[in-house]
């Protein structure tokens, strides 16, 4: 089964419309530089919600839980439990 | 809180300022009411004389595939007015005034029109600016006035849901977009502080609807893409905004092909005067007789 962060790059592949291949990224590269945009991020929180089935609480619901591969990793492993 | 907004609504009616009309959020207003709003605007425009905006006028509706095309039902579903008419035939006539008749619901037959409700007075001047092409070197700049609609009834006379917005509107660079913003939040706290008011000004959010829009507000504020200047009306603790200082960054200028000299995406901005409110403010702040505010306000807004 693959890692989370891989989902994650895969998820970030299909919904978040960025300049460079999500494959390629580093865990912490901001992807807010490479051009996710706050509606893009509405897109990125329910695909990523659809993938885990997860609902991810308000209060992470905020620009610093999607800036990198490791944030979304981090916020999905905390709410997975 | 709410007992001083009905409070503040019942004296503004009661001294003729505001007409009701039996729709919360829905008022007629006086000739008195009217010569504030009129007063401030002259003064708004002399605030911003020097920049020579170009004047644009849009009617208080917009084009409903412009306005599919906006976006804006992604953000504010719950506020928008779209038009819908009546479109059938003689019998179709005759079932509808029966269903009225009966004080049936009646409006489940009507039609969506081509007309949607402005829900802010800049909405229709981008796709039409867009139209024009690529911008001048120097950017654009846009002196806006509409009536806007909004659902959201409430008592709080400072929420109407049909109120006027008068609005400059930037387009072009970062640079150039960012400095025009910075330059009015300068102005308009100057410009207020002018009439008398007490302002505060604070980071704000749009209210993006749903969990969606929890994280397009934290964003916003994350960014601080918006600013408001706050205004006691009815409460201390919770003040009014009553001119707003947006950064949209390259939002609408992706959405409408918008785009600087040197064809990149343009960025926006806009700083907007919620006019009524403005106006509520000044009657809360100096009395519901404007002959007796303070005479440096007098002076200020009829050179008195």
């Amino acid at each position: 089964m693959s890692s989370t962060s891989d989902r994650v790059r895969s998820v970030l592949k299909q919904h978040a419309k960025l300049s460079v291949d999500a494959g390629a990224l580093a865990d912490h590269d901001d992807l807010y530089a490479v051009g996710l945009s706050s509606f893009s991020t509405v897109q990125l929180m329910l695909a990523l919600e659809e993938e885990f089935n997860i609902e991810i609480p308000d209060k992470m619901l905020n620009r610093r839980s999607f800036e990198s591969v490791a944030a979304i990793t981090n916020v999905v492993d905390t709410v997975v439990g | 809180m709410s007992n001083a907004q009905a409070e503040f609504l019942k004296l503004l009616l009661e001294h003729g300022i505001l007409i009701d009309m039996g729709v919360d959020g829905l008022y007629g207003r006086s000739g008195v009411f009217e010569d504030v709003v009129e007063r401030f605007s002259i003064l708004v425009a002399a605030f911003g004389k020097e920049d020579k905006a170009e004047v644009v006028r849009f009617p208080p509706g917009m084009s409903r595939s412009q306005f599919e095309s906006s976006g804006y039902m992604k953000s504010f579903p719950q506020l928008a007015g779209t038009i819908h008419s009546f479109s059938g035939n003689d019998r179709e006539h005759a079932a509808l005034l029966a269903k009225m008749e009966a004080k049936e619901d009646w409006t489940e037959d009507q039609k969506a029109t081509d007309v949607v409700l402005t829900p802010a007075a800049c909405y229709p001047l981008y796709p039409a600016i867009a139209k024009r092409g690529a911008l001048p070197e120097q950017g654009g700049l846009f002196d806006l006035y509409s009536y806007c609609f909004r659902h959201e009834p409430a008592i709080d006379p400072a929420r109407m849901q049909m109120f006027r917005m008068r609005e400059y509107v930037r387009i072009g660079t970062q640079e150039q977009v960012v400095s025009f913003r910075q330059t009015w939040l300068e102005r308009g706290e100057a410009l207020m502080k002018s009439l008398g008011v007490q302002v505060a000004l604070d980071v704000a959010n749009d209210p993006f609807f749903g969990r969606a829009g929890k994280l397009l507000s934290n964003n916003q504020r994350d960014q601080k893409l918006k600013f408001e200047l706050l205004i006691p009306i009815t409460s201390e603790e919770n003040p009014t905004a009553c001119l707003s200082f947006n950064y949209h960054q390259d939002h609408f200028g992706t959405k409408w092909g918008l785009c600087t000299c040197d064809n990149a995406v343009a960025h926006t901005a806009c700083v907007g005067f919620g006019m009524e409110r403005v106006a509520l403010a000044l009657f809360k702040h100096h009395g519901m007789d404007v002959r007796s505010w303070p005479r440096a306000v007098r002076k200020v807004l009829w050179g008195e």
